[in-house]
């Protein structure tokens, strides 16, 4: 089989997280395919080739710092046009989601989303995708080349950061038509509190039912001196600010106890707590996939466990 | 004035317990309830939206035939979109059959903006927005959560990590992935969506070449295997020695 590439992903000048976790599972598999594990840069990121060090060699693809969707997707398209590589990681993030689909579907490779695993099979990969919000897991064996979306927070990043000095390779790169213009990137407002720096957080998600009901978390917060955060739907729904949302799209946390009140645990909202010291879930589903990384868990009503709790605690 | 055509899709309802079949590789369908994808309807509330602030003058609903999708589509109509379109004579396996299916059907529909969902439950294969992006030719942004029409283009805000946005300005016509709408989604009362039912039809439209899909299929289906999970508690005393054991009482 050929290389993997991994296409990195950058944020105001800084390598993401996500490329560290790419790096390390590329280069596993980058061995156990006989092939090596290249990454590639945006912009100037190449200045920073040394901390690709987990990378055997960096391409260097040029364009501008900041992201585009157009742009960028066009770029890796001419650059695996002219690589083939055998596999191609892209991160589960809303940069990954233009660039892996736009490629993989104008070069007719298989593209795989969600991906939480990856190994390497006789002919080709073998990939696990966490479906259906965390509920299934489906496998996919693909035995030509394909691009393999990564789940945040999948692969550990410490095995995909080391510092080095990999060769790096200009490549002359097509960046599209222009029909996408980077304006400006949009700083979140200022926040009341700054969740990622609390011990304890009482988290609330859909199973609160109703904007009034926050209410009875917020008391319970109050109570613990913890302070209150979200999951995204409540975000959209208008009952939470943007500064509260845990997950993908919103912060992360870890908090030393961490109390998830009717949260299912999709892997976006779970992206954002997993570390946390402690977590506790409740949640009338037994089968909700909070409580795979919960350490405790509650399957009773969370308005009659949050009311006697607060009753017992005042 | 745009024209925004929102492709709509159904999928397994979370809420219910999901079982494998016995091909091992699929959702047993039986038992299962399926709604309208939650990113799907706020791409339609973000159309109508749209339109309500004069930024649009036309929103199409369409969507691939299947259970219950008429109900689907009139209960577009009865939120606010103006026509709505089954596509017919085809059964898509995939996403990519999917846009293949919506992308047949655009070409022959017109559009200024094509609105979807981000992503839904079950898109194994890849992100439908995206993929008829790239059926189409045209530009795509996804993870929208801000659209801001004038004249011949469009300015949509990108959500990354930690509440930072990307804004940029498109080309039209263009297909936006839709993460979150200006407001939640609005309501569509039974009673108006049975008024709609007698008094509107739906379009339809043929799939046409559905092509060969995403290359890829599912292996095998599984629910993840359970690590150690989560000691379960009985009550609240228990739960309150193990806010106490663990510092925060």
């Amino acid at each position: 089989m050929g290389d993997v590439f991994v296409i990195t992903e950058h944020l105001k000048g800084e390598f993401q997280d996500i490329t560290f976790e790419m790096l390390g599972k590329a280069k596993e598999m980058a061995t156990a395919s006989d092939g090596q594990c290249v990454a590639v840069a945006f912009g100037s990121m190449n200045e920073k080739a040394g901390e690709l060090g987990a990378a055997d060699s960096v391409i260097s693809i040029g364009g501008n710092d900041d992201y585009n969707p157009e742009s960028y997707a066009a770029a890796v398209q001419s650059l695996v046009s002219a690589k083939s590589p055998s596999l191609i990681l892209v991160g589960s993030t809303s940069m990954g989601m233009d660039i892996a689909n736009t490629v993989a579907t104008a070069l007719d490779m298989p593209n795989i989303s969600y991906c939480s695993d990856i190994s390497a099979g006789s002919g080709g990969f073998s990939y696990t995708s966490s479906m259906y919000g965390g509920k299934m897991n489906t496998v996919t064996n693909v035995d030509s080349p394909a691009v393999a979306m990564v789940l945040a927070g999948a692969f550990n990043a410490d095995a995909g950061r080391m510092t080095g000095s990999p060769t790096v390779e200009d490549f002359s790169a097509d960046f599209g038509a222009g029909k996408v213009r980077f304006k400006r990137l949009i700083e979140p407002e200022d926040a009341d509190v700054d969740i990622t720096q609390s011990d304890i957080l009482v988290a609330v998600g859909r199973g609160i039912g109703s904007k009034d009901d926050i209410e009875l978390a917020e008391e319970l917060a109050e109570v613990l001196d913890a302070d209150l955060a979200c999951s995204r739907p409540l975000v959209d729904a208008g009952w939470m600010p943007k500064a509260r949302q845990v997950g993908k799209s919103g912060l992360k946390v870890k908090p030393k106890v961490y109390i998830a009140l009717g949260i299912s645990g999709a892997p976006e909202h779970i992206e954002g707590m997993k570390s946390s010291s402690t977590i506790i879930a409740i949640n009338t589903d037994k089968n909700a996939p909070i409580f795979d990384v919960a350490h405790y868990g509650m399957t009773k009503d969370l308005f009659d466990v949050v009311e006697e709790l607060v009753e017992e605690l005042e | 004035m745009a024209k925004i055509i929102v492709l709509l899709k159904q999928v397994p309802d979370l809420v219910e317990d999901l079982e494998v079949d016995a091909s091992g590789k699929a959702l047993d369908r039986s038992d299962i309830k399926f709604k309208l994808n939650e990113f799907d309807d706020h791409a339609l509330e973000e159309a109508i939206l749209l339109k309500e602030s004069g930024s649009a003058d036309e929103v199409v609903a369409m969507a691939v035939d299947g259970d219950d999708v008429d109900k689907m589509l009139f209960t577009a109509l009865a939120k606010g979109a103006d026509r709505a379109v089954k596509l017919t004579g085809g059964n898509p396996v995939d996403s990519h059959q999917m846009g293949k299916a919506f992308s047949n059907a655009l070409g022959s529909e017109g559009y200024d903006l094509v609105f979807t969902g981000v992503q839904s439950v079950d898109d194994r294969d890849g992100q439908l927005g995206p993929i008829v992006a790239s059926y189409m030719n045209k530009p795509c942004v996804s993870v929208v959560s801000g659209v801001f029409v004038s004249g011949g283009t469009v300015v949509v805000h990108k959500e990354y990590s930690a509440g930072i946005m990307g804004e940029f300005e498109v080309d039209l016509p263009a297909v936006l992935g839709i993460q979150a709408a200006k407001q939640s989604p609005r309501y569509a009362p039974v009673s108006k969506i049975r008024q709609v039912q007698r008094t509107a039809s739906l379009g339809e439209s043929g799939m046409g070449d559905l092509g060969p899909g995403g290359g890829s299929s599912v292996a095998n289906m599984a629910p993840p295997e359970k690590g150690a999970g989560a000691e379960m508690l009985d009550n609240v005393e228990d739960l309150m020695d193990v806010l106490k054991d663990k510092g925060a009482l």
